[in-house]
């Protein structure tokens, strides 16, 4: 499926659908959205370089790639997250939310244009969960892919 | 004998559907909304969010999303696992 116009396609788009996914996921505590769908996004636009490329170039680009050790990084990274609210209360307890650290700002009560050093732990996890099925559907597709063109570069 | 009881089952559970649609609460108005003007009142001072759907999902139910991060890791290692010896580099 590596014809012209897809390739094309991939060039304008991709950047703007890995841009677009970022945005989904940093901004997960002010605007519709949040980790997975920000992840599933940001996955996309690489399948998207996935599928538009031969088999040689996928793996040359990818061999490098540390997709399983990502996957790794958000689950232990939410624990992480999880058990620095047991410090202070129970389990995911929302412990850095207003204490000034980065993501602790105070969001003002009301209607507010929305802040994005604000949500506490809520910003940590949305990272962590899109870090973790970026590279968690990334990893999938590319496997199969792998698999489906080893017989023949070309379809 | 068997269409005229389906026929019968048939209509017994249209106005079964009608009575229920007839007795529904207004739209709107849940039953119980204790939960949810507390999570839309306290949201953005306890969770320090502006949307209160993110903070119901990382922060109150948490739990749950790690719950649904563990589906999606269990997937993927098994997908893994079971492909891994056929994706790799060609002979």
């Amino acid at each position: 499926m590596t014809t012209t116009i897809i390739k094309t396609t991939t060039r304008l788009l991709a950047p703007l659908i890995l841009v677009f996914g970022s945005y989904i996921i940093l901004h997960g505590h002010l605007t519709p959205g949040g980790g997975f769908q920000g992840g599933a996004v940001f996955a996309s636009g690489l399948i998207l370089l996935i599928v538009a490329n031969v088999r040689d170039k996928v793996q040359e680009l990818f061999e490098k790639t540390p997709l399983t050790q990502l996957e790794s990084l958000g689950a232990l990274g939410f624990l992480g997250i999880g058990l620095l609210g047991l410090m202070s209360y129970t389990f995911l307890k929302n412990a850095i939310a207003n204490s000034g650290f980065l993501f602790g700002g105070t969001t003002p009560q009301g209607i507010n244009p929305g802040y994005l050093n604000t949500g506490g732990t809520l910003s940590y996890l949305n990272i962590f969960v899109g870090t973790k099925v970026l590279a968690g559907l990334t990893s999938i597709i590319l496997i199969f892919f792998l698999i489906l063109r080893r017989e023949r570069d070309e379809w | 004998m068997r269409k005229a009881l389906g026929l019968f089952a048939f209509l017994a559970f249209v106005l079964f559907l009608f009575a229920a649609a007839i007795s529904l609460r207004p739209f709107g108005e849940p039953p119980h909304a204790e939960m949810d003007s507390y999570f839309i009142e306290h949201a953005q001072e306890e969770a320090s969010a502006n949307n209160v759907v993110t903070s119901v999902v990382f922060d109150y139910r948490g739990f749950d999303t790690l719950g649904e991060a563990t589906v999606l890791f269990t997937a993927v290692s098994g997908v893994l696992m079971a492909l891994r010896h056929y994706g790799g580099k060609e002979k």
